[in-house]
């Protein structure tokens, strides 16, 4: 890279010292934090023991499956059909899930709110509880479901919304604790009941938020619902994971495809909804 | 003192209380649509999906007696040892847990630092070339959108069992993930500094450097934090599919009902994830506020 040169670099150089002097303290902090950075990624590779010689190999290997993906191709109408049926399935999974998820998050998020319950023990293990929700991942919920109500995409729709349950628990009760309180004191001091100002007062400001955190989640939830299948949750993932251990490699690319087409849609869809009801406002 | 409050005729009165009513009515009317698709969807859904309220509500105590039966045999009497049978398998397990963090620690380094490379390609005021910054995109979009797992059980057929194949899908979905969310960062940055430089003569890697790198670093390091946070569940669950790290243990725990195993286990990536969590959160809150004090 050639560096900016000027002709009389040596004066203006002279003129302001300050401005070219290596700045040594600045300087060594950052190299000695990408140093450890990288020292620690060197480690990792050693720890993880990654064969860097099968790199190359795998990547061929890699480079065969990709060949004999196209074109994509399901086999038969009658197994197209089974795929759509189980792309049903997952979209049910990722709407349901959201939904319940939703539902009974909310009331909880009101118990996590510290402006709507003001007892802090409440407020603490509320908390605390949907954190600890939250560490368990999707695949792990259904892992647990299955072992209930036995495989199928009912599986699915209890994990999504146990994990969902404690993000929802989360965003919504911050939502609700960044809401101004004006118009929830101006009910109470109207001679409204404590419950009236969080109808009247609270609820009305922060519904469109909530609503447009549902659809972020509905859109990432169809992704999380395609991979479900994988521990015998119903839907997609199932056919897929079944695809790629039999090597059919043209009927997981069809799949492949099946998913990233109804994922973009969602998103347009949604992306729509959301537009419509709180316009460009981001979502925190 | 009395003031005169201006009335309307009665006539006025009546024709705007209907305008009112015709309002309401309206949104009223455009509510309950909203409800009746809802509950169109939710139906059909459930048909979809096979929700069996009567199959759920008979094995609905299995539910908690899952839970109940991961509870280990503890007395106060004998609380130390009946820790240690709990958690036997810790030395083995810690070891798992250091090796997920390590995979999702390279994977999203190798996926941040690709995200990196590409996110200025896909940034419209940096690139003057739509078809460039139009395959940019796509190829970002590509990589995120397929789930990691499906990446994983691909690469696990290609590369062998083992971390390699975690390492690889974290590191894809995270070039996919980043590379978008970094676009966004740079497509938002002051374009002062950019014309600065590219009037003084400089060339585009040096318009890049010295004009966008700057601006955007700190915001880098929030969002590639929040994603190892992320990565780090993934990476737990990698071991399902083979791919390394403690998933592989818990899956085995819960196939085989070693009850016990599993609440151990469980309990280890919960109090993990907290952890990082809460040091990623501390670091995200310290780099946010350098934003603007920033040069």
């Amino acid at each position: 890279m050639k560096s900016l040169q000027f002709e009389n670099q040596a004066t203006i150089a002279e003129r302001y010292p300050e401005l070219f002097r290596t700045d040594w303290r600045q300087r060594s902090k950052i190299i000695i934090g990408l140093g450890a950075a990288v020292a620690l990624f060197a480690y990792g590779i050693y720890q993880l023991d990654i064969p860097l010689n099968r790199l190359s190999d795998g990547m061929l290997r890699l480079g065969s499956f990709l060949q004999l993906m196209v074109p994509p191709d399901p086999g038969s109408w009658s197994r197209a059909l089974i795929y759509l049926h189980a792309l049903g399935e997952t979209l049910s999974i990722a709407f349901l899930g959201t939904l319940g998820g939703a539902l009974l998050a909310l009331p909880f998020s009101l118990l996590a709110a510290r402006n709507v319950v003001a007892n802090r023990i409440i407020h603490f293990l509320a908390r605390r509880s949907l954190d600890t929700i939250r560490g368990v991942d999707t695949l792990i919920w259904a892992l647990i479901w299955v072992g209930v109500v036995g495989l199928g995409p009912f599986a699915g729709i209890l994990a999504v919304i146990c994990s969902d349950f404690g993000s929802f628990g989360k965003l919504f009760s911050e939502a609700i604790e960044a809401a101004d309180k004006k118009p929830v004191e101006g009910v109470q001091s109207a001679g409204g009941h404590h419950l009236h100002g969080v109808r009247f007062g609270l609820l009305p400001q922060v519904i469109p938020i909530l609503l447009s955190q549902v659809l972020y989640y509905f859109e990432s939830n169809t992704r999380s619902a395609t991979i479900i299948g994988i521990v015998g949750a119903g839907g997609i993932g199932l056919q897929l994971a079944e695809q790629i251990r039999v090597l059919e490699w043209q009927r997981v690319s069809f799949l492949i495809l099946l998913i990233l087409i109804t994922v973009s849609a969602i998103d347009w869809i949604s992306g729509k909804l959301r537009f419509a009801i709180i316009g460009r406002r981001a979502i925190a | 003192m009395r003031t005169a409050v201006p009335e309307y005729p009665q006539a006025r009165l009546q024709e705007l209380a209907g305008h009112y009513a015709n309002a309401v009515a309206a949104k009223r009317r455009r509510i309950w649509l909203g409800v009746a698709l809802l509950v169109v969807a939710t139906f059909a859904a459930a048909w979809m999906g096979e929700v069996s309220l009567a199959k759920f509500s008979e094995n609905f105590w299995r539910f908690p007696a899952y839970f109940a039966s991961m509870a280990p045999k503890f007395a106060f009497a004998t609380a130390w040892a009946d820790l240690a049978e709990w958690f036997w398998g810790l030395p083995r397990w810690l070891r798992l847990l250091g090796d997920t963090l390590l995979i999702a620690y390279v994977g999203t380094l190798t996926g941040g630092l690709t995200a990196f490379a590409l996110c200025f390609l896909a940034s419209a005021n940096l690139v003057k070339s739509q078809a460039i910054v139009f395959v940019t995109r796509r190829f970002l979009e590509f990589c995120r959108t397929v789930p990691e797992i499906v990446f994983a059980l691909v690469f696990v057929l290609a590369f062998g069992l083992g971390p390699l194949p975690g390492v690889l899908a974290i590191a894809i979905h995270t070039a996919g993930a980043l590379g978008k969310q970094f676009a966004e960062v740079v497509e938002n940055i002051d374009s002062k500094p950019i014309e600065g430089i590219a009037a003084s003569g400089g060339s585009w890697v040096q318009i890049v450097r010295f004009g966008a790198v700057p601006q955007v670093l700190s915001n880098f390091a929030s969002y590639a934090l929040l994603r190892f946070e992320i990565n780090v569940r993934g990476a737990a669950v990698m071991g399902f599919v083979g791919a390394g790290g403690i998933g592989q243990d818990l899956i085995e725990a819960v196939r085989k009902f070693y009850f016990t195993d599993v609440s151990a286990i469980l309990l280890l990536i919960i109090a993990t994830v907290m952890t990082i969590d809460f040091i990623t959160e501390r670091v995200r809150h310290r780099l946010i506020g350098l934003e603007g004090t920033h040069p």
